[in-house]
């Protein structure tokens, strides 16, 4: 069995690595560095300052983004680095990141079939490539590799399918037999009685990410490049005149801007509501689980072909598995016994070792899940409104390439060439992008 | 959890129903346009408090029933017959 690679814990170690590529606009004095680490070592580590500043709200703003997860920081840190746009506050109900952002199963990839699916998902792989130098912060990201089985001969027809698509556009994908399968995932249960694996597609450049490192380096990164982070301070509806979005009423008073950005999925339309905007989604909830740590035992991130299920193992040991949404709508972020059942029992079908694993913790995420079952990168009907969201249970993936989209759309006014499917008047249209070809049923997708 | 207090068959756990969404939305006359039928096809008021949505008993009287839940706290107000709740074909209802 092939042991997982360890990486660094400590945000500091790796940025000491890169510190040729220093980006211009990080202040050295609080860059992180193998150099910096060691000199705060010697002094107890006093000299440490916040990571972001704590800010109070102005009157106004260029743009105000809602929601202070990984699509809203990574949104205003674009803003302020690649359009030249500082004047940015983004507001949040509660602390950063807890949201979503943290509350994903980390993985990222971009195996889809649609060629623009496939071009964007691409783009925010090599942007999570990258990521750690971009930001000065280590977010861990792990190309481990992202193995999805397939248990038919149609099911790999499918799969081929979709690996030359990849291919094709320059993402990575190659087949493996079920020897090299079994020979990466001893555990698995290639003759289950149920859905024995006939072999599967890896894609070597997925894996995955520490999630709450992402939410803390966007953070970080845009604060230090003059953006305002707002935390506890509550959207209580958007103020509009005359078909236009003016600025938000807050729990903090009333933040005027140019641009209201929202980034708030898993509840945009209760946001856009307060604007009587109706929006093409419904809010389920997507559960996920970790287990007691073990040791090193999946060193990919393995999806089950025959039902939904996937699992990789932290870097602390957890194995972290979900499945499914829970299939009706709720707001609850809890989620319930049905679907726990359900995955665990795919869990233990598919690696009957887990059995004996007992589940530490289980959580719940409240997630957009729009009509086609693809996000939505757009304008709206109301002037100066941008709304990111939808983004189903595949948002995590997308943070880079999701802020730097939505940073072009409200910097240029027009679509960024990679996000211009994902707008909200394709419904409408009839360009509706159904990757799996379910309709309009958002708790079937 | 849930459970479903089906009018036909009782209190049954949610495992013996299927979901079958929004049951507010109405079916707008053929002449409508493609704006109320896009409105009919795709949006959708997604409330966090009570919704009324559709469920079908697939595990046992294989009726849909209406049922009223909110859907933060999963507590469920009322359970209704199909039939009882409005003529089927659309059009003057919205």
């Amino acid at each position: 069995m092939r042991l997982m690679t360890k990486r660094a814990s400590s945000p500091t170690v790796d940025a000491g690595r890169e510190a040729s590529e220093k980006p211009s606009h990080q202040m050295s004095r609080d860059r992180y560095s193998g150099g910096r680490l060691l000199a705060e070592s010697l002094t107890r580590h006093h000299g440490w300052t916040r990571a972001w500043a704590k800010s109070t709200p102005q009157k106004r703003y260029s743009v105000v983004i809602v929601g202070g997860g990984g699509h809203g920081l990574a949104t205003a840190f674009y803003l302020a680095t690649e359009y030249g746009i500082h004047d940015v506050a983004v507001v949040d109900k509660g602390p950063i990141g807890l949201g979503n952002v943290g509350r994903n199963t980390t993985i990222i990839r971009s195996n889809y079939l649609h060629p623009d699916n496939i071009r964007f998902y691409d783009f925010s792989l090599t942007l999570w490539e990258r990521m750690e130098q971009t930001l000065n912060f280590n977010t861990m990201v792990s190309q481990r590799g992202v193995l999805t089985l397939f248990h038919s001969v149609a099911q790999r027809d499918l799969f081929t399918r979709r690996a030359n698509m990849m291919c094709l556009l320059g993402a990575d994908s190659e087949e493996l037999s079920v020897e090299d399968v079994r020979r990466r995932v001893p555990l698995l249960d290639v003759q289950n009685g149920r859905f024995p694996v006939l072999g599967g597609f890896l894609q070597r450049r997925g894996g995955t990410v520490r999630h709450d490192a992402v939410a803390w380096g966007y953070a970080r990164a845009a604060s230090a490049n003059g953006v305002d982070i707002i935390e506890h301070c509550e959207v209580i509806k958007l103020l509009c005149e005359g078909g236009r979005v003016i600025g938000i009423e807050t729990t903090g008073g009333t933040i005027w801007a140019d641009t209201v950005c929202l980034a708030v999925a898993g509840h945009s339309s209760e946001v856009a509501q307060t604007a009587h905007l109706t929006l093409p989604i419904e809010t389920h909830v997507l559960q996920a689980f970790v287990t007691e740590p073990i040791k090193p035992a999946i060193d990919v991130v393995l999806i089950y072909g025959a039902g939904h299920f996937y699992i990789s193992q932290s870097d602390r040991g957890g194995l972290v598995f979900g499945g499914g949404i829970d299939g009706y709508n709720t707001y609850g972020q809890r989620g319930t016994l049905p679907t726990a059942e359900e995955v665990a029992a795919t869990a233990v079908t598919l690696l009957p070792s887990l059995s004996r694993v007992k589940v530490l913790r289980q959580w719940g995420g409240a997630v957009d899940m729009t009509m086609d079952g693809s996000p939505i990168i757009s304008k709206t009907p109301l002037d100066g409104l941008i709304l990111n969201g939808g983004w189903c249970y595949g948002g995590f993936k997308a943070i880079p390439a999701g802020g730097i989209c939505t940073a072009h759309l409200i910097a240029r006014n027009v679509p960024h060439p990679l996000s211009a499917h994902l707008t909200l008047d394709r419904f409408a249209t009839g360009r509706a992008i159904d990757e799996r070809g379910i309709g309009p049923h958002p708790y079937s997708h | 959890m849930l459970r479903i207090p089906c009018p036909w068959c009782g209190i049954r756990d949610e495992v013996e129903f299927r979901y079958r969404g929004d049951a507010l939305i109405t079916r707008p006359s053929p002449d409508a346009g493609v704006e109320a039928f896009t409105a009919y096809v795709y949006g959708r008021a997604n409330p966090n408090g009570w919704h009324t949505e559709w469920w079908l008993h697939v595990s046992g009287c294989r009726k849909l029933i209406r049922v009223t839940r909110h859907t933060f706290t999963h507590e469920i107000l009322r359970a209704e017959t199909a039939e009882s709740c409005r003529p089927l074909s659309g059009g003057a209802a919205s």
